[in-house]
């Protein structure tokens, strides 16, 4: 960790904090929370009116970098431009679709001297949506059952082994309950046209939505889990407001899985606590979520943590938190001016 | 009648489950019977009281005192 009088550099994504939030905001208010000052936070974005692009005294630099799509090569000459002008030492990727670039750069970005904290592609993989099954399967985790399908017809067969309702599950993003084949068949349309296929089939589980954000260190230690219940849910299903909890069983789960597959680097369980106290997990996001600074407010700041071993120092683990810390989330119009939308429009950095 | 152990309860009558972050208003009655369970009395002992300090038959204090501890069980903020 550097000292007082040095200048530490992070760069982090996910400024997006709107209605279906990224975390990058969230992280930078724990990083500025939790590190030594001096620390420069270098925001980037993809797209012009993310707010935390506007957002100066979280943010002191915004550059664009490019979509996930473009490759690893177009975004490893854009990180070069930038590191350049910025000498960053970490990068804190926070989404997903993104995160397979990063990891794939990892060496490369080492050589230049930024570091990261990712988990390996066989990890980032292995708890992929569509791995899901088998990946509980292995590690002795309870997980709903399901189904990777590719065709509309498949559905029938689906119907018949979880009957209903259904859940209908896009190859990324959405989720939709469905009651009936009909209800089935368009959801499946619905989501391979936005995503593509396959479409994950899965079986209903009813019970209490609870997230678990997780911090492991690459060796098999948790450093830290905080879980949270969701107490207000946007209509897209995101948390508006939640409460840290007090219950072993969902952190012994989370050391389970962070012991059983090394995990490295920030992650959040969403579990569904059925009636009979069954923990299914129903997705394993392999990145800090955008709830994450309430692990801050609670007395174990992930993201800090986090930066300290990326740069090589040793956490150990946190062993309590305050139970009953509630976040509320809000919207907040910031004001800025037109040369500041057209200097991240025109030039790609502001 | 126990309350599990990390039940929060408040003299204001706010009741915290922290295993799953449900939370409740009770009203003064509820709130003080709460209370006095946390403090370790024995149900006859809750009941004696409440039968000193209100004016209420032991028929109608049977009656609610079922309708209560079936409440407090559907919250699930009993030790089983």
């Amino acid at each position: 960790m550097q000292t007082n009088n040095q200048l530490l550099t992070i760069a982090v994504t996910g400024l997006n904090a709107i209605d279906s939030p990224g975390p990058g905001v969230a992280v930078i208010r724990a990083l500025r929370e939790g590190l030594p000052k001096p620390l420069r936070i270098i925001g980037l974005s993809y797209e012009t009116l993310e707010p935390g692009i506007y957002l100066h005294d979280l943010v002191d630099k915004t550059y664009q970098i490019p979509y996930p799509a473009a490759g690893t090569e177009t975004l490893l000459k854009r990180l070069h431009y930038i590191h350049e002008k910025e000498n960053i030492q970490l990068i804190i990727p926070n989404f997903d679709a993104e995160l397979y670039n990063f990891i794939k750069l990892g060496a490369s970005l080492k050589s230049m001297g930024i570091v990261t904290f990712l988990p390996t592609i066989e990890q980032f993989d292995s708890r992929d949506k569509i791995n899901l099954y088998s990946f509980g399967e292995k590690f002795d985790l309870i997980v709903p059952k399901d189904k990777t399908i590719y065709t509309v017809e498949e559905l029938f067969a689906c119907s018949e082994s979880f009957g209903y309702p259904l859940v209908v599950k896009g190859k990324y993003y959405d989720a939709i309950i469905t009651h009936s084949i009909d209800q089935a068949q368009k959801a499946f349309y619905k989501l391979s046209a936005k995503w593509g296929t396959p479409i994950i089939v899965q079986q209903f589980i009813s019970g209490t939505e609870i997230n678990i954000a997780v911090l492991g260190d690459g060796k098999g230690n948790t450093i830290s889990s905080i879980p949270m219940r969701k107490l207000y849910i946007t209509d897209k299903g995101k948390a508006w407001a939640g409460i840290t909890l007090e219950d072993d069983s969902l952190i012994a789960l989370a050391k389970k899985f962070v012991s059983a597959t090394n995990w490295k680097g920030g992650c959040e369980l969403e579990i569904m606590r059925t009636t009979n106290g069954e923990p299914y997990i129903m997705e394993i996001n392999p990145r800090f979520p955008a709830w994450i600074y309430l692990t801050a407010g609670a007395g174990q700041n992930q993201p800090a943590a986090l930066a300290r071993m990326a740069l090589g120092e040793t956490v150990d683990p946190f062993t309590d938190y305050a139970v009953g810390k509630i976040f509320i989330r809000y919207a907040w119009d910031h004001i800025t001016d037109v040369h500041e939308f057209q200097q991240i429009s025109g030039f790609g950095e502001l | 009648m126990y309350l599990k152990k990390n039940i929060a309860t408040s003299e204001s009558g706010f009741i915290f489950n922290p295993t799953t972050g449900d939370s409740y208003s009770a009203n003064p009655i509820a709130a003080t019977i709460l209370l006095k369970i946390k403090e370790g009395l024995s149900d006859e002992s809750i009941k004696d009281y409440i039968k000193e300090n209100y004016d209420v038959t032991t028929s109608q204090i049977e009656k609610d005192w079922d309708d209560f501890t079936n409440q407090l069980k559907a919250a699930n903020l009993l030790e089983n």
